[in-house]
């Protein structure tokens, strides 16, 4: 049972992170709901038309649980990262550091931030993906999960990009030669099939893949493995990111000399 | 109960450094104390390390009877904290970052809102409550995190060189509001590299130079020990101490005495009253201590009037 003290604490960073992100909204919401809107028209519209089915449905409904998906991951993991980090750089993170706050309330509270503007801003994608496509969906527990799970865990690993870096170019770094490779080859755009035996194993590494695929069952109905596993690597992966910047924090890693 | 107390604190950075080497001392609860020292001295690595903000090398660390390595929260809960940089977010307002600071310590919004607007009235910031922080004046900006400091409480108030490049009114107004705080019962430790801010405020006082603790006193004897110079004479042969009205005299062996001199008081008196008991003087010198250097050296970095 969490202590009532802890409680109100996580709340205050709540509020102190979504304050933040809509105070500077046009950098912070504005933004994805383009570029996505973008993706709709080039791929879905103009090139999708060419393109004609993918797993039996339109390729323009095939890819919008993708885009939405890749909205919710950049989202989630640039907000906690530069979040995080500027509270370093401009010692803020030292409000808490002084206070009687646990390193886990500390973890949930940014963690919370990410998927909070992670959710906001896949459902103004959602929304705006109303004007191109009609929505399906299949399974809506499937879908819920897979998209909560999804920023949970790149939320985490926002933080972990913020907890090592020293500059502004170290949590750009990260999203630019990771982040977005993982998410454009984690079947955003295609369904794994289409790729040789090789590189479908090699996909299989990939944890953006297995949100993609949970995500676009709870959609289609479709899925390039089960949902199960699915769940359960993302799992993983996010018990994984968590014990580390546990870890991390406990030893004082980038916020205590 | 001692309000703080540290034993055998030693600090050594990444790099190196060693920035405490071995410090020990304790401050009464409800004192007002002070911690000088020129810059580099090690202050704020203690206060760090008070604070949970710096991991000690060594050490212990108590805060009223709190272990800091075993009580952590505890520790925390009893402190607030007044950095040396300005360490809040310069986008936020005032309101928003004291009223955060509370929830930080389990103080729901609506009493949050209730301390914040008492401290902000009480520290002249209410006018700004709303304005983003980065737009307050340097005075304001120290002010606000007086009143970050004290949302939650605190039994013991911890300021780092809170006057660092504030101008004179503000700088006595905020002595004033420190003055009254202590008053109240909160323990207050400063530091500061200003003789005269620790002279205006503090009872007790400690010293620190290059990471080493060279004097804990109370403010009064510190005063009266710079106010005086003190001389060993070689004298002839003497058995007893001679007497003085005007001069403390210390025997250190048969041909060795000490003499203090206040300042205003002449030697040549000491040479005739000396005299009329049949001591004489052979030669004299000045006794120079490292008390004296340290303050010529703070002196010589310039005083609280010219910045
Ligand atoms: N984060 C740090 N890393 C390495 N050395 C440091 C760090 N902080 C302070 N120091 C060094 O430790 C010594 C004491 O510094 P500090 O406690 O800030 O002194 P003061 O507050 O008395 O001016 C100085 O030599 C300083 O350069
Ligand atoms: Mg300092």
């Amino acid at each position: 049972m969490m202590n009532s003290s802890y409680l109100t604490a996580l709340k205050s960073i709540w509020t102190k992170e979504v304050n933040r992100f809509l105070r500077i909204w046009v950098q912070t919401l504005i933004p994805p709901a383009i570029t996505m809107t973008l993706y709709f028209v080039i791929f879905g519209n103009l090139i999708g038309k060419r393109i004609g089915e993918m797993s039996g449905f339109s390729y323009m409904s095939f890819i919008v649980p993708g885009i939405i998906m890749m909205a919710v991951i950049t989202n989630s993991y640039s907000n906690v990262a530069s979040s995080f980090f500027s509270a370093k750089f401009q010692r803020n993170v030292e409000e808490l550091l002084v206070a009687p706050v646990p390193n886990y309330i500390i973890i949930w509270g940014y963690v919370g931030g990410g998927v909070i503007r992670g959710l906001l801003v896949g459902f103004i994608v959602t929304c705006v993906s109303l004007f191109f496509v009609e929505l399906h969906i299949f399974n809506i527990f499937a879908l819920l999960l897979s998209v909560l799970c999804t920023s949970i865990l790149f939320s985490l690993a926002g933080l972990l990009n913020a907890i090592f870096a020293r500059t502004f170019d170290d949590i750009s770094i990260i999203p630019t030669f990771v982040l977005t490779p993982l998410t454009y080859l984690g079947g955003v755009f295609y369904s794994i099939d289409l790729l040789p035996d090789f590189w479908q194993a090699v996909s299989h590494f990939n944890p953006v893949f297995y949100m993609i695929n949970a995500f676009r069952y709870g959609f289609l109905g479709i899925a390039d493995v089960s949902l199960i596993w699915s769940f359960a690597m993302i799992g993983s992966f996010i018990v994984l990111l968590y014990g580390l910047i546990t870890l991390l924090l406990k030893k004082g890693v980038g916020i205590r000399s | 109960m001692h309000a703080i107390d540290l034993e055998n604190i030693r600090k050594v950075y990444k790099g190196g450094v060693e920035a405490l080497k071995g410090i020990s001392l304790r401050v009464e609860e409800g004192d007002f104390y002070a911690l000088l020292g020129p810059n580099g001295a090690g202050k704020s690595t203690t206060i760090g390390i008070i604070s949970s903000l710096v991991n000690k090398t060594g050490g212990k660390v108590k805060v009223f009877g709190y272990d800091l390595d075993t009580q952590l929260e505890s520790v925390k809960a009893q402190i607030g904290l007044v950095p040396q940089e300005f360490n809040f977010n310069q986008f936020e307002p005032p309101i928003q970052i004291l009223v955060n600071q509370a929830g930080y310590y389990g103080i729901k919004r609506k009493d949050a809102l209730i301390r914040a607007e008492k401290y902000l009235r009480q520290l002249d910031l209410w006018g700004k409550r709303n304005a983003p922080s980065r737009e307050l004046s340097g005075g304001m900006k120290r002010r606000l995190m007086i009143a970050r400091a004290l949302i939650h409480n605190p039994r013991l108030l911890i300021l780092d060189e809170p006057t660092a490049g504030v101008d004179i009114e503000v700088r006595r107004s905020m002595w004033d509001f420190l003055k009254k705080i202590n008053a109240q019962g909160v323990t207050i430790v400063l530091t500061t590299h200003y003789l005269e801010e620790a002279e205006m405020l503090c009872r007790h006082i400690g010293i620190i130079d290059k990471g080493t603790l060279v004097e804990n006193t109370s403010m009064k004897e510190l005063l009266a020990r710079l106010d005086s110079e003190v001389f060993i004479l070689d004298v002839d042969s003497i058995e007893n101490v001679p007497r003085s009205e005007h001069f403390i005299i210390t025997k250190i062996d048969d041909i060795t005495l000490e003499i203090e001199v206040k300042k205003g008081q002449s030697l040549n008196n000491v040479f005739a009253e000396l005299s009329t008991q049949g001591v004489r003087v052979n030669s004299l010198r000045n006794k120079s201590n490292r008390l004296e250097e340290l303050f010529v050296g703070l002196v010589e970095k310039g005083n609280l009037n010219d910045e």
